[in-house]
């Protein structure tokens, strides 16, 4: 067919269809719901998926995250025993690192943290903070980058400098108005000079061990060199809580180990729990593989996808079915006009071609509202909820792809029996 | 429409483009049907011979009226002579074309481009302008229908509808789309016009100015062949078919009624 007959058929299928607004208006709501909650649940999908996925990249995939865990409740009552009653000790030990960095191959570093909550404050201004001792290497393993000043040193460690570098949420929290670099914070009862601020790639929310979270920003961190961390705070950490004291004691919070390569870290997760099962009696602390949680969420994705897809796929199946019933209905009221057709010279294929055409008008013209629907759903969703979405173009187009295949497929059948009238019977028809 | 415009028309016959690929002059036969059969089977001993054995020969020019009672096999007739069906035995040649063995594809073509319909039920497509329903053929031709458009409104007022071109066929009379109907079966420039009961749905005043029309298309040198069961009717054609039973009955060739002709 010549492109400009083509057209003329594409603008008579638009002036038929006019001809009964309603009735292609609720035929085309089949394919626009269809297409809509593709649109829409893969956007959902996609942005849950996203959203887990960036939270396990931030702990970085070649990392082997170790943390010490508080020993179950029955565990501490029995160590209460033995111990002093309100003292308990569980967690990683310096010597869990030393071991780690020296056994396990792959590795590349071992990171040791504590973690302190603690009130920092400067001048009126005091804020909850973690402060975090730590060595210098950090913001390699933790992937934080320097924003201004330096980061902590191995002469700060040696020499147990009172020093400290701050998060930038915590920067413009305390100094809103002055250069941190170079003023003096109080941390507890010591005071430590700011050497350097920096931007976390994180938001640690994993770290949140130490303590647990009470509504405050995340972001408020504080480093200090390990050795300080040691001194300053000692071993025993005292915490009081309506009436009661508690004090435990806990040598390093968590242990990032940074493995040499990807394929390394697979392998390294038995090991570790092998290593570290002969040292400790309680289960009192953590393994979590970023890139084994990755890969799971991955698998999750692929099967929330297939099923969503599959949802999807059956409203357009049934939009498809609703144009074809829609396009049969036509093509017998409208019986008499292709006799007309064919007497004044339409070949069948015209005629397969007119109703054709029709039928992908609806179910595009169905998928363009579907497809504006289906973006903008999203959009209020994660507007009205706190879900994240990603309306991906893939997800359009295929979409909008469907919406035509369907009408080209659901649109055969009928074209085909139009085309396939006898004209004289046609032409009779009343 | 009491001035018909000739110029249009006789302008157009010379240079007209089926007219000058039949390589037809006026006079020349455009039909000849050569014992044309058309049998039915519609059981196994039921078998209808709806035409049996018609030999006809329509020159150019000429205007024939076709009668017969029901069940003469007449609309089978017309069908098979408007190429929307084949016979079952016989030949049929329209101009210098056999088409009684043509493919469907090629009869729609036959149709769209030799063909003139003009129905009793008038047969305008609903959706469509007047304009536009007097386009279709163009359409199924190939043709671009912008540079044929001021032919068609030249037809339109030949029919005297200059000015309802944007119309709807539902806003016009029962006269007037009949008009419409003519200008579209001329829109072709065909071989011949096949008209069928054209006034049948019409009241006798409407009835007589469409058959003015027609009349005066002829006298313009057109080729009509209408079906018809209205004596009347019949009246204004130079010669008159009867049939029965499948068979030609009677041919008479008559004078031109002289009376009749003037749009009254």
């Amino acid at each position: 067919m010549i492109p400009y007959q083509f057209l003329i058929t594409v603008r008579l299928g638009f002036k038929s269809l006019k001809l009964h607004k309603l009735r292609s208006a609720l035929t085309m709501l089949g394919i626009i719901f269809g297409v809509c909650s593709v649109i829409a649940m893969l956007a959902i999908g996609e942005g849950a998926s996203y959203e887990a996925q960036e939270a396990i990249k931030r702990l970085g995939s070649n990392n082997i995250l170790i943390r010490s865990l508080k020993p179950p409740e029955q565990a501490r009552q029995q160590g209460a025993g033995s111990r002093r009653g309100f003292q308990i000790k569980y967690g990683l030990t310096y010597d869990d690192a030393g071991r780690l960095l020296g056994t396990i191959p792959g590795v590349s570093r071992v990171l040791p943290m504590r973690i302190i909550r603690e009130n920092v404050r400067f001048q009126r201004t005091e804020i909850p903070c973690q402060v975090i001792g730590t060595l210098p290497f950090y913001p390699e393993v933790a992937g934080a980058t320097l924003v201004r000043g330096r980061f902590l040193a191995y002469y700060d460690e040696e020499h147990m400098e009172n020093v400290c570098v701050i998060t930038t949420g915590l920067a413009r929290q305390l100094f809103p108005y002055q250069d941190p670099l170079n003023h003096a914070i109080k941390i507890a009862t010591f005071y430590y000079r700011v050497i350097g601020i920096v931007q976390e790639r994180s938001q640690p929310e994993q770290r949140s061990q130490a303590g647990k979270m009470e509504g405050q920003p995340l972001d408020n961190n504080v480093y200090i060199p390990l050795n300080t961390s040691r001194t300053r705070f000692g071993e025993i950490l005292f915490r009081r809580s309506a009436g009661s004291f508690e004090a435990e004691e806990v040598q390093l919070h968590q242990v990032t180990v940074q493995m040499r390569d990807l394929a390394s870290v697979e392998t390294a997760d038995p090991q570790i729990r092998t290593l570290l099962g002969r040292f400790h009696e309680d289960n009192d602390y953590e393994i979590i593989v970023p890139l084994q949680l990755l890969r799971q969420a991955e698998q999750t994705k692929r099967i929330f996808n297939i099923v969503l897809g599959s949802i999807a796929a059956i409203s357009l199946l049934v939009g498809g079915i609703g144009i074809m019933n829609i396009m049969l209905a036509t093509v017998t009221e409208r019986t008499r006009e292709i006799g007309i057709r064919r007497a004044l010279g339409a070949k069948k294929a015209d005629i397969t071609m007119q109703f054709l055409v029709e039928t992908v008008v609806l179910a595009v013209g169905g998928g363009l509202v579907g497809v504006a629907v289906g973006i903008i759903t999203p959009v209020l969703v994660s507007h009205l909820t706190t879900m994240k979405t990603i309306v991906t173009l893939w997800s359009v187009l295929l979409a909008f792809g469907i919406s035509g295949a369907v009408g080209v497929i659901f649109g055969l059948y009928p074209a085909k029996a139009a085309a396939d009238l006898d004209p004289i019977e046609a032409l009779r028809h009343e | 429409m009491s001035s018909v415009p000739p110029k249009p028309s006789s302008a157009r016959r010379p240079s007209g483009r089926a007219g000058a690929a039949a390589g037809t002059a006026f006079g020349e036969s455009i039909i000849r049907l050569e014992a044309l059969q058309k049998t039915y089977v519609l059981g196994e001993e039921n078998i209808v011979r709806a035409l049996d054995g018609v030999d006809l020969t329509i020159h150019a020019g000429s205007f024939v009226a076709i009668m017969g009672p029901s069940g003469s096999g007449k609309s089978t007739m017309l069908n098979i002579l408007g190429c929307l069906d084949r016979p079952t035995a016989g030949r049929y040649f329209l101009g210098t074309e056999d088409v009684s063995r043509m493919s469907d594809d090629a009869l729609s073509e036959v149709r769209g481009r030799r063909i003139g319909f003009i129905f009793q039920s008038y047969n305008l497509i609903a959706q469509l302008t007047v304009l536009e329903n007097i386009q279709v053929p163009l359409f199924y031709r190939g043709q671009d229908i912008k540079t044929s458009r001021d032919r068609c409104v030249e037809l339109a007022k030949l029919v005297g509808l200059g000015d309802r071109l944007t119309h709807r066929p539902s806003q016009l009379s029962g006269g007037q789309q009949q008009r419409v109907a003519i200008a579209r079966s001329l829109v072709n420039d065909p071989l011949m016009i096949l008209a069928d009961e054209p006034t049948g749905n019409l009241d006798s005043k409407t009835g007589t100015e469409v058959l003015g029309l027609i009349s005066r298309l002829n006298q313009d040198g057109k080729t009509i062949v209408l079906v018809t069961h209205d004596d009347k009717v019949a009246e204004r054609a130079q010669r008159v078919v009867r049939m029965k039973d499948g068979r030609i009955d009677r041919d008479e060739q008559r004078a031109p009624n002289a009376t009749a002709a003037p749009a009254r």
